[in-house]
């Protein structure tokens, strides 16, 4: 354990290091740094060093480390190389862009996590290089009226500073907290409401990340609404509840569900090695004869089993190890072992020996997580 | 609410007759709307309409949550295993191979595992499993260690599962009968066994349901 908890602060640190580097170089020694924005890349660094470090004690754990290492195998093997490459940009649009997979656990879901994910994202992109000093504005020398936008001090583009497109970036985390606003309230609503949901939140994983994202929103408008319509009325005392509502945001990022953003990505890798694995050879279970996962995916099963201190072996037998039985096989075994020690008791024939393979077991149910009327119930569900 | 620590559940396998009545009523949970939990096969169609239904046996060392690369399932204070955590499940399957009961199910599309909790909605407080009650033959049976004995003098429950190599205790009982004595139930000697041909004139299993 000691040995990765150091790796993990090494990396952590390091990846603070690299970050810290990255602040100089980007605002030319600090020279466009906004020192009013210390607390926040004081905060800022702190996550980073608390994201790598328990990212790097999550990679570390067996299932997770070989998982890492088989997606980059697969992604880089040459005879997939080309497809998953196209796929990956698929998969990205998909999964991480439009959330697709959320959208099909329903509708409303997806609409939730979809206007809260692209909020924030819009939001942190306008903040981070903003507070880092890698974005600022300038006006340009003889007109006034003109702004010129510097990216990493390096000049890019101009824009008259009072047309729409001004307006639009200048408020661009207006529109962003909307956006994110909007979203939260879909969630709470769902988290107050549904039954299925107060079964199982709590209040600290679930409620406190929609309360912190409200709370930053609402503070960053108070601050437009402020200098806008009220004459800059308690403006200082805003700035500094919308600074403490976000650093204790960015403080949260490496322990609560918001680190899902960072683990979540591992799905995509995850799909490489299925679509690798449904094309290479085939696991074949070792009862009913018939194949029902990759080759590659029962053997690495085995290997973590082991590494997590787990002895499935059936020595002295064909199968040798419990994870080439398919899981329909492993339920009727449950069966047939119960059902020998009754006809033990009681007499009679509710199994018998065979030499041949057994057919696979076949569900009762029309099909996977489906009721007796199929899909009527997903959809005549009563409220 | 402080859960009532005097009710189990007791699985008895030999007494299921395959209504689907568990299948209907899991589906109705809120948690998991119109998809049901419960895994009810024909042990072989072919030759046999044996049915064997299987809900969590929360395990007391859970094999798919220590296989589980996402950190994505969670064993409750009282020991319930729980189903994924949303967002953190990645849909890579590693618990539903690893499962020595076969319990978890995929749900592809919505790159999302799900499975069982033991109704956590309900019986957290003090409710019973959906399943457990309306099974009509109450292989599924959800109440108290006297309860049982009183309803099945012939077995008693046991929670240790041998695999191979590898034993599993439970949280969830299975109903094994009272002679032989065990104390365990292997499941790989069932490794060459099919169900007898329904043609047999007398059914243990039959005979079993009957006891009252």
């Amino acid at each position: 354990m000691q040995r990765e908890v150091t790796f993990a602060g090494i990396c952590g640190f390091i990846a603070t290091i690299i970050l810290a580097f990255l602040i100089l170089i980007g605002s030319r020694n600090l020279a466009h740094f906004d020192a009013a924005l210390v607390a926040y890349t004081a905060s800022i660094l702190f996550a980073t060093f608390g994201l790598t470090y328990r990212y790097t004690m999550w990679l570390q754990r067996p299932p997770t480390a070989l998982y890492w290492k088989r997606g980059w195998q697969v992604f880089l093997n040459r005879k997939y190389l080309r497809k998953n490459t196209i796929n990956w940009f698929r998969h990205v649009t998909e999964d991480m862009a439009l959330n697709r997979f959320i959208f099909e656990r329903s509708r409303m879901r997806g609409i939730t996590h979809f206007l809260i994910m692209w909020g924030c994202i819009i939001a942190i992109s306008i903040t981070f290089p903003l507070v880092f000093g890698w974005l600022h504005f300038e006006s340009v020398p003889g007109e006034i009226d003109t702004y010129k936008a510097y990216v990493f001090g390096f000049p890019t583009f101009t824009f008259p500073s009072g047309s729409i497109f001004g307006f639009l970036i200048f408020h661009g985390l207006v529109w962003s907290a909307l956006v994110t606003l909007s979203g939260v309230m879909l969630a709470m609503r769902r988290r107050m409401r549904e039954e299925g949901a107060a079964a199982l939140q709590l209040f600290v994983e679930d409620f406190l990340p929609l309360i912190l994202l409200f709370a930053v929103c609402i503070t960053g408008l108070m601050l437009t609404a402020s200098y806008t319509w009220l004459k800059g009325y308690a403006y200082d005392f805003i700035a500094i509840l919308h600074a403490i509502m976000v650093i204790i945001t960015f403080l949260w990022l490496p322990f609560g569900k918001f680190f899902h953003i960072f683990q979540r990505p591992a799905q995509i890798g995850v799909r490489f090695y299925k679509y690798v694995g449904e094309r290479e050879e085939p696991a074949v279970c070792r009862r009913c004869n018939t194949p029902f996962t990759s080759l590659m995916h029962v053997q690495d099963l085995i290997i973590t089993e082991k590494q997590l201190g787990y002895n499935y072996e059936i020595p002295g037998t064909s199968v040798e190890h419990y994870q080439w039985i398919c899981p329909r096989c492993r339920r009727a075994m449950l069966a047939l072992a119960q059902g020998q020690l009754w006809q033990k008791q009681l007499g009679g024939e509710s199994s018998v020996s065979i030499s041949y393979t057994p057919s696979t077991p076949s569900y009762v149910n029309p099909g996977m997580g489906e009721g007796p009327l199929g899909h009527e119930d997903a959809k005549n569900f009563h409220p | 609410m402080p859960k009532p620590e005097k009710y189990e559940f007791f699985i008895d396998i030999s007494r299921c007759i395959g209504c689907q009545a568990c299948v209907q009523a899991c589906s109705e949970c809120d948690t998991h709307k119109g998809v049901s939990m419960i895994q009810l096969d024909y042990v072989d169609r072919s030759v046999s309409t044996q049915t064997v239904p299987v809900v969590c046996m929360h395990c007391d060392s859970p094999t798919c949550a220590e296989v589980c690369p996402a950190d994505a399932i969670k064993r409750t204070g009282d020991g319930v295993v729980q189903t994924a955590r949303k967002p953190r499940c990645i849909a890579c399957n590693n618990c539903v191979l690893a499962c020595p009961f076969g319990v978890p199910k995929m749900h592809n599309e919505m790159n999302l595992m799900m499975k069982c909790d033991m109704c956590y909605d309900r019986t957290s407080v003090g409710l019973k499993p959906m399943c457990a009650s309306v099974c009509p033959s109450q292989a599924l049976f959800y109440g108290t260690r006297e309860e049982i004995e009183r309803l099945r003098p012939s077995s008693h429950p046991i929670n240790s599962f041998q695999f191979g190599q590898q034993m599993i205790t439970t949280k969830v009982n299975m109903m094994v009968p009272n002679e032989p004595h065990v104390r365990l139930i292997d499941i790989a000697m069932s490794m060459d066994q099919s169900p007898a041909p329904q043609l047999m004139s007398y059914d243990p299993l039959l005979a079993n349901l009957y006891e009252e």
